[in-house]
């Protein structure tokens, strides 16, 4: 099991194709993501990596966060999050992840925090049918109808379904599919739509409901990884396009 | 230009369509590719293009609408499908709204369009 990525949703948008269909895509970014900590069993009982990504005022950090992103040796995140990997797959601390993380046509699962839409009845909220337009009905058209029985049981079941809080909550959205990256920008394109606001962090990771392809990078496709493939490959002429320096992520000499 | 848009932007230059200079109230031939089976063919659509929407995104659409056999019939094209194999304006018209839905209401002679004799191509 290798590691998700921390995701920004700019907005959707579609995109023609060359016979003729139109596909509705999610564009994702993935902004300076790098990874912050690892989890190992030894000290943590488990392994995971933990991500952060964004860039977070150095000043409205607190000293805390400050001195974790220092041990690191990583700018402040915006956003951290852990993922759980199997201890292959542990990445080294600082690493930056790319968008070839993911390619064209692999399924993914998208977490985030679904758009709020307060308190909602019962009809937006659990599809109920509501009561008919006329045939005696008034003022409560969108109601919920009955609640229960009678004098026995003499009470409402609890988690009866009624009106309340909707949305705003961590909702997972599987199986969908990616049909684009752009490593040079950070951008993965998901069809169809995924949790959350425009601007909201969603965690992306490979389907669990689908069997892994063999064409995935493992552990993860790494910046460090695509610089050092690319300064080995002398007869690329035309380097100056290529990932890695666009973002000018020059591999560090160690 | 926030990066939404400029994708879309980059989109629409690669897809290389030339789309030509028509609003609302011209009439429209639309060249739409249909598949049948294994072989396609473009269907032409003439009408009037009674509203454009969308704007510069690539969501863009406009709407046609003809009278067919008697029966008025709309059909609304994405601006920059690939279906679409080519579009040609047939007549200019001067109107004086951006969405003509009143036609919708009007039949025959209270339907017409004046016909815009003085139209400039918009500088490029």
């Amino acid at each position: 099991m290798r590691s998700g990525v921390i995701a920004k949703k700019l907005g959707m948008t579609r995109l023609f194709l060359e016979d003729g269909k139109q596909v509705p895509v999610t564009v994702l970014q993935l902004d300076n993501l790098q990874v912050v900590a690892q989890r190992t069993a030894e000290k943590d009982g488990y392994t995971a990596v933990q991500l952060g990504t964004g860039t977070a005022k150095a000043k409205r950090t607190t000293a805390a966060m400050r001195g974790h992103f220092a041990t690191a040796k990583v700018e402040p995140k915006r956003k951290i999050a852990e993922f759980r990997v199997t201890p292959d797959c542990l990445i080294g601390v600082g690493e930056e992840i790319t968008a070839d993380h993911y390619f064209a046509g692999q399924f993914v699962d998208v977490a985030g925090t679904s758009i709020g839409k307060g308190f909602a009845g019962a009809m937006k909220r659990h599809n109920f049918g509501g009561l008919r337009a006329s045939h005696g009905v008034s003022v409560s058209h969108r109601s919920h109808g009955s609640t229960g029985q009678c004098q026995d049981p003499g009470k409402v079941f609890k988690g009866k379904k009624m009106a309340g809080h909707l949305g705003a909550v961590r909702t997972t959205t599987q199986n969908l599919q990616v049909v684009r990256t752009d490593s040079d920008r950070g951008l993965i394109m998901i069809k169809g739509a995924v949790p959350g606001s425009k601007g909201g962090w969603v965690t992306v990771k490979d389907a669990v409901k689908k069997p892994l392809p063999g064409t995935v990078i493992m552990p993860a496709a790494l910046r460090s990884a695509a610089a050092a493939a690319w300064f080995a490959d002398d007869s690329d002429p035309d380097r100056g396009s290529h990932a890695p320096l666009r973002r000018d992520a020059v591999p560090r000499p160690s | 230009m926030n990066l939404i848009a400029q994708i879309e932007a980059e989109q629409i230059a690669a897809l290389g369509k030339t789309i030509p200079d028509f609003k609302a109230g011209d009439t429209v031939r639309v060249g739409y590719k249909v598949t049948e089976g294994t072989r396609s063919r473009v269907q032409a659509y003439e009408g009037v293009c009674i509203a454009r929407k969308g704007g510069a995104t690539i969501a863009a659409s406009f709407t046609v609408r003809k009278i067919s056999f008697g029966e008025g019939v709309e059909r609304v094209f994405p601006l920059y499908s690939t279906n679409i194999d080519s579009i040609e304006v047939v007549r200019r018209g001067r109107v004086r709204r951006a969405k003509l839905y009143y036609l919708r209401a009007r039949r025959g002679k209270s339907a017409r369009i004046a016909e815009d004799t003085a139209y400039k191509a918009k500088a490029e």
